[in-house]
């Protein structure tokens, strides 16, 4: 299952972020895929900052992970663009970071092919004139669907 | 007569590059040995396991070996041994710090702990002929990974007033280098690349400078970076020295925003970025204020760094108690220590 959706602006992306953090359970993981200036970066700092993340939102294209904690929710963003092996997630303890309170965000993840687990669903983004075409897949999908049906 | 100061070793394992050094307060770095990207680059067919800890792990006895025979020493004449004990990749930096702790009981010597950045913030003084000035001073600390404008109060002693709030600004280079269809990390490269471009070409905005603070963000300068390559309106050239006098104009004017804040009597550049010939330049060129910076092989990570500041910090009863490895470590944490003149003196000017 696909859904395709077309943000004009910032307030758009925002918008699908508070849906995101408020919809999406913990104990899931999402993949954001898109080319270097799509927008996978400024999708996963809206939806931290939806979720409740306070202060800088560093990148962790050098660090590979950042963290967060907002209450007891445990959010962990991810970039793998630097991975050269799936097996490196091992040394990084991909293993801890998955567990019943957390929400993991991942850019890059086809670095991590054959490591990772199937992921909650995807945000594929692409730059198209003026808007971003946003592909959303997996259950991700379905939630969306059912939760925008009225 | 003041006794002389056994060498130290330094391991360094924080993220790319295994690297050991030897060190020796009063007389200067003796030798230092490392495994560069370089090199696993032909290993591995261009393909960098930069996380591999096993990698790390399989280079560090022979570099050990390597660095104490350049050295011309036993292992009974070290007196110390430093390791980078954070802040990084746990795994990357347990592995460093493992092997030294090791050698340090086996030995029975002193361990040393170091603050992987301190290092950095250190590495000037490997110039054996560096004129320091009096505390305070001001560091600018640009790499891949970090961006921060940090007041030197003291032998140990800092504070963080200005950093990224998203991307580092190495960062920035090598992703618009990545656009430009550069291999990871192509900073470098791409400040090449500006060397023949035009910087008035394209004019890419200053972010944070309106605002007066000494945070910086370099995120929407890269994708605006990306946005000016498709429109494919100016040469490469053109767009890397563009991009490039953007950036360090940012780092400049916070740099001197800095200064009015801190009023140093010394900057020190410290961090991979440092090396950027346009930054030292402009830099350089900034009155009322001397300007320092590391060699280019002590900008991006070594040991010798984490020498230098394992030396200090155990000769001036400095020495941090890390039980296991910090991954994250705030500066700021760090106890001062002191440096006898016969070895760092701050003149005054």
């Amino acid at each position: 299952m696909v859904v395709t959706l077309r943000w004009e602006s910032l307030g758009d992306t925002e918008a699908f972020a508070k849906w995101f953090a408020k919809a999406v359970p913990a104990n899931s993981i999402l993949f954001l895929e898109g080319e270097l200036g799509a927008g996978k970066t400024t999708t996963t700092r809206a939806i931290l900052r939806a979720a409740g993340v306070e202060g800088a939102i560093k990148s962790p294209t050098y660090t590979l992970v950042e963290s967060y904690e907002v209450g007891t929710r445990h959010y962990h963003h991810l970039d793998l663009y630097r991975l050269a092996d799936p097996e490196e997630l091992d040394y990084l303890g991909f293993a801890d970071l998955c567990n019943s309170d957390s929400t993991v965000l991942i850019e890059w993840a086809e670095r991590g092919e054959g490591v990772l687990p199937a992921p909650f669903g995807k945000v594929t983004l692409r730059f198209d004139e003026e808007a971003r075409v946003v592909t959303l897949s997996g259950e991700l999908a379905a939630l969306w669907l059912q939760t925008h049906q009225s | 007569m003041s006794c002389q100061v056994k060498p130290i070793v330094a391991i360094e394992t924080s993220c790319d590059e295994t690297a050991v050094a030897v060190y020796q307060l009063g007389e200067g770095l003796l030798s230092q040995a490392l495994f560069s990207q370089v090199e696993l680059h032909a290993l591995y067919g261009g393909v960098v396991p930069e996380l591999a800890a096993r990698d790390h792990v399989a280079r560090l006895p022979e570099l050990f070996q390597k660095a104490l025979s350049d050295a011309n020493l036993q292992v009974g004449d070290i007196g110390g041994v430093a390791y980078t004990a954070g802040p990084g990749l746990v795994g990357a930096v347990m592995t460093g710090a493992s092997f030294g702790r090791s050698i340090a009981q086996t030995l029975g010597v002193p361990e040393v702990p170091v603050h992987h950045l301190e290092g950095h913030i250190l590495s000037v003084l490997l110039d054996g002929a560096i004129e320091l000035r009096p505390f305070p001073w001001l560091t600018l600390l640009v790499s891949g990974g970090h961006t921060l404008l940090i007041r030197v109060d003291g032998w140990g002693r800092y504070s963080v007033i200005g950093e990224s709030i998203d991307d580092a600004v190495g960062e920035a280079f090598d992703k618009a280098a990545m656009v430009l269809g550069f291999d990871y990390p192509g900073g470098r490269a791409l400040a090449e690349l500006a060397a023949s471009g035009d910087d008035g070409a394209v004019r890419f905005a200053r972010p944070m400078l309106a605002k007066g603070s000494l945070d910086f963000s370099f995120s929407g300068l890269k994708t605006a970076f990306a946005t000016q390559h498709k429109k494919m309106r100016h040469s490469n050239e053109d767009l890397a020295a563009s991009y490039q006098a953007a950036i360090v104009d940012v780092l400049v004017k916070k740099v001197l925003l800095a200064c009015d804040a801190v009023s140093p009597n010394l900057l020190v550049l410290a961090g991979g970025v440092a090396a950027n010939q346009r930054l030292r330049d402009e830099l350089a060129a900034v009155r009322g204020v001397k300007v320092v910076a590391p060699a280019m092989a002590y900008c991006t990570d070594n040991a010798a760094m984490i020498a230098v500041a394992g030396a200090l910090r155990q000769a001036g009863g400095g020495v941090e108690s890390v039980s296991g490895v910090r991954a994250r470590w705030d500066l700021s944490e760090l106890s001062g220590f002191a440096v006898e003149s016969q070895f760092f003196a701050l003149d005054e000017a």
